[in-house]
């Protein structure tokens, strides 16, 4: 911020019948010291009386803050579960035709990496037959496709802290959202028990189980999360029940209340620790027999 | 007993005396003709007043609230105090907020961080009456230092302290005093009182800048 702004308050640089500007200002400038600003604004001439100063002054800011919670209100769950499902419907059809273009591909040319590497090898080649030209086009399409997962992952990478702050810091925004979209949206996520949440996208594996032919499963989605993958392999079911209770108090705080409580997340590393921290333990007890 | 703010009232509902200000209703409490209950169970501020704590809030008084959340208890404090502003950090309870200042001329709404108050600054004036604190974070007296550059000289700093918020696992009693330290860096204290137990863990504070 330069030292002129730090001057001023936010109506001076907004005129005094457009508050259509005044958004931006009160969103984006910063000051360090307040100052008398409804006798400065009557002074400038921004406003008749303090009393034309506070009108102008709630009018700015309902229509700004009514702006900004319009905003997070489109940032909703179901876009996000809507999303989610599109990049994971984008990857898998973008593989599938990738695969099929590469396969064409190598009757008509040399040697291709396998997968979407190739499809995207062949999409620069410029055709010289008919059958050319549609492998290549195939291929153009599954590299599109690839591309299109891509901005949807980045979009939900965006919007999905606006949605569930707590879900997506913990989880990272993607595996948030797809917590959100296998529970059918983020209310019905905070009302699971945590034992379920720790299960979600398990659900072949927790069936087969109930029909007595399987082990319990000891995790779904959350798998792919640093907390669970990290850690080995006999302590995992410790770690994915410790984060699947974490994850759904920051589903039910998203839910209910919306803002970002750094105190949860602190648990969550805490825990994680004192997990691990099992192997070391074990690791020492048998130093210390083997020295025996 | 300290006197209450102009525009706060004990009145009968339904033959029980509470606390009540003249407003449009927000959360569907009891309305008698244009008074509206001040519910202390649901307001720490409201349950601050009822327990007799000298707010130093007379009426009319300019104020910034921190932590407003959808504005429950922001929207008694516009009905009876001057131009009021509310910081709120968070978009979904703001829907709520910008419905109740709608009806509030002088109440005016912010989305900000109350760790923050440069980012607000360029819009809340100085020299006001009274902050009143109530946000969910750790350091809680780190907040209200920094707020402390909107307060006149004698201006209030009415506080109320979460103790889960700092620490969940430390007795409520000693992560009090550690606030209540801190907040010394600042702040005279002037009176506290334990909100027990229609606010759990909950610690009212009145202070003014040193």
């Amino acid at each position: 911020m330069t030292d002129g702004a730090a001057r001023f308050g936010w109506f001076e640089s907004v005129p005094p019948d457009g508050l259509e500007g005044a958004r931006d200002v009160i969103e984006n400038e910063s000051t360090e010291l307040p100052k008398d600003w409804p006798t400065r604004a009557v002074e400038s001439d921004f406003a008749a009386d303090e009393s034309d100063y506070y009108d102008k002054l709630h009018d700015a800011t309902t229509a700004a803050m009514r702006a900004a919670a319009r905003e997070a209100g489109r940032a909703d769950d179901q876009q996000l579960t809507h999303s989610v499902r599109a990049i994971d419907d984008a990857e898998r059809v973008a593989n599938e035709v990738a695969e099929r273009a590469v396969e064409w591909g190598e009757s008509l040319f040399e040697d291709l990496p396998a997968g979407l590497t190739g499809a995207r090898a062949m999409a620069d080649r410029e055709p010289t037959s008919s059958a050319e030209e549609r492998a290549i086009s195939l291929a153009r399409r599954a590299a599109g496709l690839a591309d299109e997962a891509d901005a949807l992952r980045a979009h939900v990478e965006r919007t999905a802290p606006s949605v569930a702050p707590n879900l997506a810091e913990m989880a990272g925004p993607v595996l948030a959202a797809r917590l959100i979209a296998l529970a059918g949206g983020l209310e019905s996520l905070a009302k699971k028990p945590s034992g379920t949440v720790q299960v979600i996208g398990a659900e072949d594996a927790l069936f087969a189980h109930l029909a007595g032919r399987a082990p319990s499963p000891k995790h779904g989605v959350i798998y792919t999360h640093e907390a669970v993958r990290g850690t080995r392999l006999e302590d995992r079911g410790s770690a994915a029940r410790a984060l699947a209770g974490k994850l759904s108090i920051a589903a039910r705080v998203d839910h209910y209340a919306g803002d970002l409580r750094p105190s949860i997340h602190e648990d969550l590393r805490d825990r994680v620790v004192s997990i691990r921290a099992r192997a070391d333990d074990e690791a020492a007890g048998e130093s210390a027999e083997g020295g025996e | 007993m300290t006197d209450l703010p102009v525009g706060v009232k004990r009145r009968q509902f339904d033959g029980v005396s509470r606390l009540a200000t003249r407003g449009a209703p927000v959360y569907g409490e009891p309305t008698d003709g244009e008074w509206r209950v001040w519910d202390a169970g649901r307001s720490k501020l409201g349950a601050t007043v009822e327990a007799g704590l000298d707010t130093g809030l007379v009426g009319g008084d300019r104020v910034l609230y921190l932590g407003a959340a959808s504005g429950t208890t922001v929207s008694h404090v516009a009905d009876f105090a001057g131009p009021t502003y509310a910081v709120e950090f968070a978009p979904r309870p703001a829907r709520d907020l910008v419905e109740v200042a709608e009806r509030r001329p002088r109440l005016f709404p912010l989305l900000k961080d109350a760790r923050r108050p440069e980012t607000y600054a360029h819009i809340v004036e100085s020299d006001l009456d009274a902050v009143i604190q109530d946000v969910a974070t750790r350091d809680q007296a780190e907040v209200a230092l920094r707020n402390q550059r909107f307060l006149a000289r004698d201006g209030r700093l009415i506080l109320a302290i979460k103790a889960r918020s700092e620490d969940v696992t430390a007795a409520p009693g000693d992560v009090f005093e550690d606030v209540l330290d801190s907040l010394r860096e600042g702040y005279e204290v002037l009176e506290t009182v334990r909100l027990d137990p229609t606010h759990d863990s909950h610690l009212a504070v009145v202070a003014r800048p040193r």
